[in-house]
């Protein structure tokens, strides 16, 4: 049985499963649950001025009969009075002194609101902080949230205020609304956090009500920009988290990856891009914390498989097949094949490659079915239709190297070598 | 043991003869099977429909919430495509080839989806056709029934007057007339018809009959073209003897009445026979078991390998608790004071493939006795072949002859359906109308220039 266990920055839970700063997390009674249930840890709403929140508050992408795709809020931190939150924390650090708690925190622009928000904090016997410079709605407009994170100077300079004080591990959450993360997560880095988290979710209209003419989500007629997140945003969020990997600096600081996490496979890949632990929150809200057993027990089958004894084994390991699109071997070449055993027929990939590719798929007509099968001459590897294909493992892509020798896009130029002639 | 009526109460002929195919309740169910349609390329679900319904458009766009264009995709290729969806044998057409078949999956419940659409088309009389301006060319049209239709709106569509010239009170055809009520209820086919005729430009005259209140001759005088969609319908005699004892019918004749008459006013056996498998005699025998016959015995001549009806009607049959004896052909039904009493059966064995491919049975020499007081006769449907000898068209035992272009030997006649092709699916009628009317459009075409 593999080991499970996660340690970041010393904060310690029997799980890399954290669920992340969200509804889920805004009270004792959820989060007793969670343990109950086996979270490893929570990171508990973001607090500070107490807020008021609008009804409704969450809209959703469905896709092909699937909910929740996507999923927005337009929800603010924690509406609830700071003391009955910091009295709940410490109950629940109590009860569940195994798990991690880290508290995730947004004070008013000043030093000083940081400095009191974080003594409070730590009273609680929390063994972390997370630095919530990520919100992108309601809290920019005051000059907090993403409006800190998106500027890498004022970032610094309130993570230096918040180093100033804690006693305990901070994590800077950082925010996916910039063009690149790496300047905020270097001036945080720089500026003293002990780690990063990301991504915070992007902001977003997930789509406009076709009856009422109003943007989803509706509040008296009016909508607002929302933070988008769910499974439809994993891909951005990992690559994100890969940046961060790869940066001399950022790749100092033990990150937390969140973003679209559903099962224990997104986990295992945040984990193999560098996440030390992951945080999980739309999955949560859709499911309960129920899917936190296939999580685990997902996670440990495929350690055992792979012969990972602890989730270090594992953590980064994919950050060096991330390389420069000139470095990429030009000689490498595959080609589809269709089993035509396993075929059934339904034609996906040949219009996918008739109309938005390279016309290497042959149809045979037959009534009712055709024969489809690949022109190899013509097919340049591009995965197009083993990507649409229906039926798994009826297209594969084998190789036919065009050269032994490895050959990238610079060697290739400076030899002289033909381009494509038709 | 006798013929009688009214053996049910209300509530069990309304049990016994709801709805087979019950439809999807709710948008949310029918999306569940329609997102599971892979939207094939150049699908095989649309080259087994005969009237080439684009199927995963359709299905896509329930989807996409475009219920009115899915109504039209199906009814611009197939106007009776919302009877279609309740009558069509797809086990053997579009749900028969769908790929998920291979994949050894239940088919996508294509009829299903296709009567999600068009039967709220229909209920709710959405304008989906607009006809073009009058040509001021007229066409007549004989028979109301599915081929007859799809030629009539086909040539509306396209600014011909038709007029339709139906011997029944009531149009649709064997729609209407021929199938078991749980496929499809009267009403329904009415509420069809009216949905066709909903477009303008078709003008039906009901209880006019072909060489009885109208006649060939005149029509081809007075319209610019006509179409022959007469169907069939007499009933093929066993030719053996006992044949005209009581208790004695065509199953065309007995579905007529239970679909005219009503379920209570249908007389039916306590002990029945039906002779033939083929899908009128399936229709035949389960609704007189459902009309309250204690015993229903389906006889056939061949084996379940040869038998017409699909696999799926056969299983319906069973169901409802009809016995089937194969290799057995009728040889002589016995009566007493005028009323049937036994049908004597020859047993037979499989010979040499016949002109069908099928093989061919042949007598053993034994034979064993049916005690029944009905015997239903579904041999199969007869083209009318003297009505179409009396009007000099060339036929091939009754069947119309026409050539490539639909037309018949006599200039401006065309024909489809039933009466040329002796008899197939609705579908297949709904494509030969549309067929027709292409050639007809043709024909008016090239007669204007």
């Amino acid at each position: 049985m593999a080991d499970l266990s996660a340690n970041f920055l010393g904060i310690k839970s029997p799980n890399p499963y954290w669920l992340a700063s969200a509804p889920p997390t805004d009270k004792q009674y959820n989060v007793l649950r969670a343990f109950e249930a086996g979270w490893g840890g929570v990171v508990w709403k973001t607090l500070g001025s107490q807020i008021k929140n609008v009804s409704s508050r969450y809209s959703s992408v469905n896709y092909n009969g699937n909910r929740m795709m996507g999923f927005n809020n337009i929800e603010l931190i924690s509406d609830r009075p700071l003391d009955i939150n910091l009295r709940e924390i410490a109950e629940c650090v109590r009860l569940f002194p195994d798990r991690a708690m880290v508290v995730s925190l947004m004070a008013d622009n000043s030093r000083e609101k940081w400095h009191e928000l974080i003594a409070q904090v730590e009273d609680t016997g929390a063994h972390g902080l997370e630095l919530n410079f990520g919100c992108p709605h309601g809290m920019t407009e005051r000059g907090m949230g993403a409006a800190v994170g998106q500027d890498p100077d004022i970032a610094r300079m309130v993570v230096e205020w918040v180093m100033e004080k804690a006693t305990i591990p901070v994590i800077t959450k950082l925010t996916p609304n910039v063009h690149s993360v790496v300047p905020s997560g270097r001036a945080s880095v720089e500026g003293g956090t002990n780690g990063l988290s990301l991504i915070n979710t992007i902001q977003s209209i997930t789509g406009v009500d076709l009856d009422t003419l109003v943007p989803n989500p509706y509040v008296a007629g009016k909508s607002v920009f929302g933070g988008y997140c769910g499974p439809a945003v994993k891909p951005v969020a990992l690559k994100m988290l890969t940046t961060l990997s790869q940066d001399p600096v950022t790749s100092q600081v033990p990150i937390s990856g969140i973003g679209g996490i559903s099962t224990w496979k997104d986990a295992a890949e945040f984990m193999l891009l560098g996440a030390t632990t992951v945080q999980v929150c739309t999955a949560v809200m859709k499911h309960g914390f129920r899917i936190i057993e296939d999580l685990c027990e997902g996670l440990s089958n495929w350690m055992d498989e792979k012969g990972f004894k602890t989730t270090d084994d594992f953590i980064g390991k994919s950050v060096p097949t991330i390389t420069y699109w000139e470095d990429l071997d030009i000689n490498y070449h595959i080609v589809a094949h269709i089993n035509p055993d396993k075929c059934i027929r339904c034609g996906l990939c040949y219009i996918a490659c008739e109309d938005a590719s390279h016309q290497s798929i042959n149809l045979s007509y037959g009534k009712p079915y055709n024969t489809y099968s690949v022109i190899e001459d013509e097919c340049v590897g591009c995965n197009l239709c083993k990507l649409v294909c229906p039926v798994d493992n009826c297209i594969t892509m084998v190789e036919q190297r065009r050269g032994d020798d490895y050959l990238n896009w610079k060697e290739f130029q400076r030899r002289g070598l033909p381009l494509n002639d038709h | 043991m006798s013929i009688v009526n009214n053996r049910l109460t209300a509530a069990q002929y309304e049990a016994n003869f709801s709805d087979i195919h019950p439809p999807f309740e709710t948008r949310d169910a029918a999306l569940v099977e329609a997102n599971r349609c892979l939207f094939c390329y150049d699908a095989p679900c649309m080259k087994s429909c005969p009237t080439s319904i684009d199927v995963p458009k359709f299905i896509r766009q329930i989807t996409t919430d475009n219920l009115k264009g899915s109504a039209h995709t199906i009814l611009s290729a197939n106007i009776m495509g919302g009877g279609c969806s309740k009558v069509c044998p797809v086990e053997k057409l579009c749900e028969g080839s769908c790929v998920y078949n291979l994949m050894d999956e239940p088919p996508i419940p294509i009829a299903k989806l296709q009567r999600f659409s068009t039967e709220k088309a229909i209920a709710e009389k959405w304008p989906l056709f607009q006809r073009k301006p009058s040509t001021h060319k007229k066409v007549a049209v004989v028979g109301a029934g599915p081929a007859g239709l799809s030629c009539a709106h086909t040539l509306s569509r396209e600014g011909i007057d038709v007029t339709v010239f139906e011997k029944e009170s009531k149009g649709g055809g064997l729609m209407t007339y021929g199938i078991a009520a749980y496929k499809v209820t009267p009403q329904f086919c009415e509420d069809e018809v009216n949905f066709i005729t909903s477009l303008g430009g078709i003008a039906i005259q009901y209880n006019q009959e072909l060489g009885k209140t109208v006649f060939l001759s005149d029509l081809q005088q007075n319209y610019d073209a006509v179409y022959l969609g007469v169907g069939v319908g007499l009933a093929r005699q066993l030719d053996i003897p006992g044949e005209d004892l009581r208790g004695v019918e065509d199953a065309i004749r007995f579905i007529y009445d239970i679909r005219t008459n009503g379920f209570p006013s249908t007389p039916v056996g306590d002990k029945v026979a039906v002779i033939g498998l083929g899908m009128t005699a399936i229709d035949a025998a389960t609704q007189a078991k459902r009309l309250g016959a204690s015993e229903v015995t389906i006889v056939y001549r061949r084996t379940q390998d040869e038998m017409p009806c699909t696999e799926v009607e056969l299983d319906l049959a069973k169901l409802d608790g009809c016995r089937i004896v194969w290799l057995a052909a009728p040889q002589e039904i016995v009566g007493e004071n005028g009323q049937v009493t036994q049908l004597i059966c020859s047993r037979m064995r499989l010979g040499e493939p016949d002109a069908s491919g099928r093989r061919s049975p042949v007598e053993t020499g034994e034979t064993f006795t049916l005690d029944v007081d009905m015997v239903i006769k579904a041999a199969g449907q007869m083209p009318f072949e003297e009505l179409v000898n009396a009007n000099q068209l060339e036929n091939r035992k009754g069947k119309i002859a026409i050539d490539g272009a639909c037309a018949t030997n006599l200039s401006g006649v065309f024909a489809g359906g039933d009466c040329v092709n002796g008899g197939k699916e609705v579908v297949d009628a709904v494509q030969a109308g549309k067929d027709g009317a292409k050639a007809i459009l043709d024909f008016l075409n090239g007669w204007d220039g």
